[in-house]
């Protein structure tokens, strides 16, 4: 690990979404970094561009303007193989909606990336993945099929499945919306732990205040630019 | 999955079993006729006239006749020179049999009918291998008949027609005189014409009978490819100078009759093929569609848009590869099925059931048009949603 603490650096980050009246500048112009070890909060009303962001700096979307940069190399504008390089070993992605493969259990949807990674053998990643699983709190639950759990569930297989490969980056989209209390604080002091001990770098959009108020950095989001 | 696996059973069954029954019957036909007149026969000599002829004069008036013989040829009846003739054939590495026939017209009668029939002279050994007569034969014995010269093989109608069985006699009148023979074997091609009055008896009775010592017949020949009979005909009268008939143009107004029926059932045969194909690419096409989210999220964990084709190309592979062989045995069920529908038809062949073709062409077609159909269907739309963003599809599915 390189010791320059932004993992995450974002230059004048412009997104313009649909097409010809449609089009929409969703994304006016953000600029931020983002350092290890520390748990950040995006917060905003709903429509203001949070997801939008976030497909960004996960490497799922293009910008239309401006630069991204993970670990000090550019990325936005980069090879597609680079992009899906970067993806696999050092980000972790949770959707707001919570995308499992349907038709494969909740370890071997844990599994996926590590695979694609090829760096453990095969009994080593079942142990890592039902470790994962684990600690959002589903461990008995490992080989049940993906839609035959809850929508709760679902989401916490997502966030299983977002840190296999130990990623540099978490990007959580509402990861604790489907989830009570209990689940949710579960999860948010999972983020806080792997954020402090591991030094990931975690970020969490969320429209839970008490959430929010608990993150060490907070990003508010207002009609595509940062409100303060 | 099962869905679009469903579809290509039933798209590979369907087009197997259309194209087994559109072809059954002129199949069937071609066998048929083949069975009886051969690949090829060789007739009349030509004889070159030098455009046209000073025939007389008619000194008296002075006005000279001209008779032309059409496209300055002239036909001698016969083969005159059988012998050399099928040595040459011989030549030929595609002629698989060489039968002399002699043929004249006669009137048979039984004790109380009398029938207008044709007299077929041959040598057993030469005609069955040009022929099927063997199979044909559904009464008698063909070794009676190639012992005894006074033997005959008539066709089933005609022994119908004089109430005559096998082990009976009957008459055969010339006009210049009567002889009398016993029925050998009874057969039954299916072709009406044939079996209601042919009568085929050895190749030196039917010259003594005939009073045609030598020349006069024809030769019927066999030839390993049927299809290339035209070609062959066509070289074999210029190279011998005798006038030689493709099977295709003898029968070529029953051929007719068949493509007429072939284009009437084509287009009901691309109508099953459209549909089934449409089926087909439905299915997956819909499968991939539903897939585009699976997609985006195994690309947003690192996925390779390889990676994404090798999945698809390998989904396609096993659904090819199942569907093909669950769709062949589906088509080889209904095909056995529709060839135990009951039809009797007699004229120009004989059949009791409906008549199928069975050919592994049709099996090969389908299962090309299945690779077609689940290549466009599956990995062009996989490819494609592999080359968008992730983030746009999952913008499309989640909003
Ligand atoms: N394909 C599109 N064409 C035009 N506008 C779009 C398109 N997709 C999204 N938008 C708009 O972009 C804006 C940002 O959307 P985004 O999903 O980022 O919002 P969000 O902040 O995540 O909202 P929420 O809190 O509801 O999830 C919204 O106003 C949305 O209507
Ligand atoms: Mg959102």
């Amino acid at each position: 690990m390189s010791m320059d603490p932004s993992v995450l650096r974002v230059d004048d980050l412009h997104r313009w979404l649909g097409e010809d009246e449609g089009r929409v500048h969703v994304l006016k112009g953000l600029t931020f970094s983002v350092e290890r070890s520390n748990v950040y909060g995006i917060v905003g009303p709903s429509g203001c561009g949070k997801s939008t962001l976030l497909y960004l700096l996960g490497l799922l979307d293009r910008p239309d303007q401006g630069e991204i940069w993970i670990e000090g190399h550019p990325m936005a504008y980069g090879s597609d193989e680079d992009r899906t390089r970067a993806r696999n070993a050092l980000i972790g992605f949770v959707f707001q909606f919570h995308f499992l493969l349907p038709e494969f259990t909740a370890l071997e949807n844990v599994m996926l990336p590590m695979q694609k990674l090829g760096k453990l053998s095969q009994p080593e990643m079942e142990d890592y993945a039902q470790g994962l699983l684990a600690e959002v709190g589903l461990g008995a639950k490992s080989h049940r099929m993906a839609r035959h759990l809850s929508g709760g569930e679902q989401q916490r297989v997502a966030i299983a499945r977002s840190l296999a490969n130990d990623p540099a980056v978490l990007l959580t989209d509402e990861p604790t919306g489907n989830l009570d209390v209990k689940n949710s604080d579960l999860v948010f002091d999972l983020l806080c732990k792997l954020a402090h001990e591991r030094g990931q770098a975690v970020l969490m959009v969320t429209h839970n205040n008490d959430l929010a108020g608990r993150c060490d950095r907070l990003l508010s989001l207002r009609d595509g630019a940062f409100a303060d | 999955m099962m869905m679009s696996l469903m579809g290509i059973i039933f798209g590979i069954g369907f087009f197997v079993l259309a194209q087994a029954q559109t072809s059954g019957f002129e199949s069937f036909f071609k066998r048929t006729i083949l069975g009886v007149n051969g690949s090829i026969r060789i007739t009349d000599r030509l004889q070159e006239t030098l455009s046209s002829i000073m025939a007389s004069s008619d000194e008296q008036s002075g006005v000279s006749f001209v008779i032309s013989a059409r496209e300055g040829k002239q036909y001698v009846e016969g083969v005159d020179y059988p012998d050399q003739l099928r040595e040459a054939l011989e030549d030929f590495p595609e002629v698989t049999g060489v039968s002399e026939v002699l043929e004249g017209r006669i009137d048979v009668t039984s004790g109380f009918r009398a029938q207008p029939a044709r007299v077929y002279g041959i040598r057993l050994k030469d005609h069955i291998r040009v022929s099927n007569l063997d199979d044909h034969l559904i009464d008698g014995q063909l070794s009676n008949f190639e012992r005894d010269v006074n033997s005959v093989l008539i066709g089933s109608l005609l022994a119908r027609r004089l109430e005559a069985k096998v082990g009976d006699y009957v008459v055969i009148r010339t006009g210049q005189e009567d002889r009398r023979y016993q029925i050998a074997g009874v057969y039954e091609t299916g072709i009406e014409d044939v079996d209601k009055q042919r009568i085929y008896m050895q190749l030196g009775e039917a010259r003594s009978l005939l009073y045609k010592p030598f020349g006069g017949a024809f030769l019927q020949v066999n030839i390993a490819n049927p299809d290339k009979a035209p070609h062959l005909a066509a070289h074999m009268e210029r190279l011998f100078g005798h006038h030689v008939v493709s099977w295709q143009e003898r029968e070529q107004v029953w051929l007719e009759v068949f493509r007429a029926l072939k284009v009437s059932s084509a287009i009901t045969v691309s109508t099953i093929i459209l549909i089934s194909g449409l089926g087909m690419f439905n299915t997956l096409a819909m499968m991939v569609m539903e897939k585009n989210r699976d997609i985006a999220i195994l690309r947003s964990m690192g996925f390779t848009r390889r990676d994404i084709a090798e999945i698809f190309i390998f989904q396609g592979g096993i659904i090819l590869a199942l569907g093909t062989a669950l769709g062949s045995l589906c088509g080889v069920l209904a095909t056995y099925g529709i060839s135990k529908i009951p039809l009797h038809i007699r004229g120009v062949f004989s059949t009791d059931r409906f008549v199928v073709e069975w050919s592994w062409e049709h099996y090969l077609y389908a299962a090309l048009i299945a690779s077609i159909v689940i290549f466009l269907a599956s990995i062009i739309p996989a490819r494609r949603a592999a080359r968008l963003e992730p983030g746009s599809i999952i913008r499309g599915t989640s909003l």
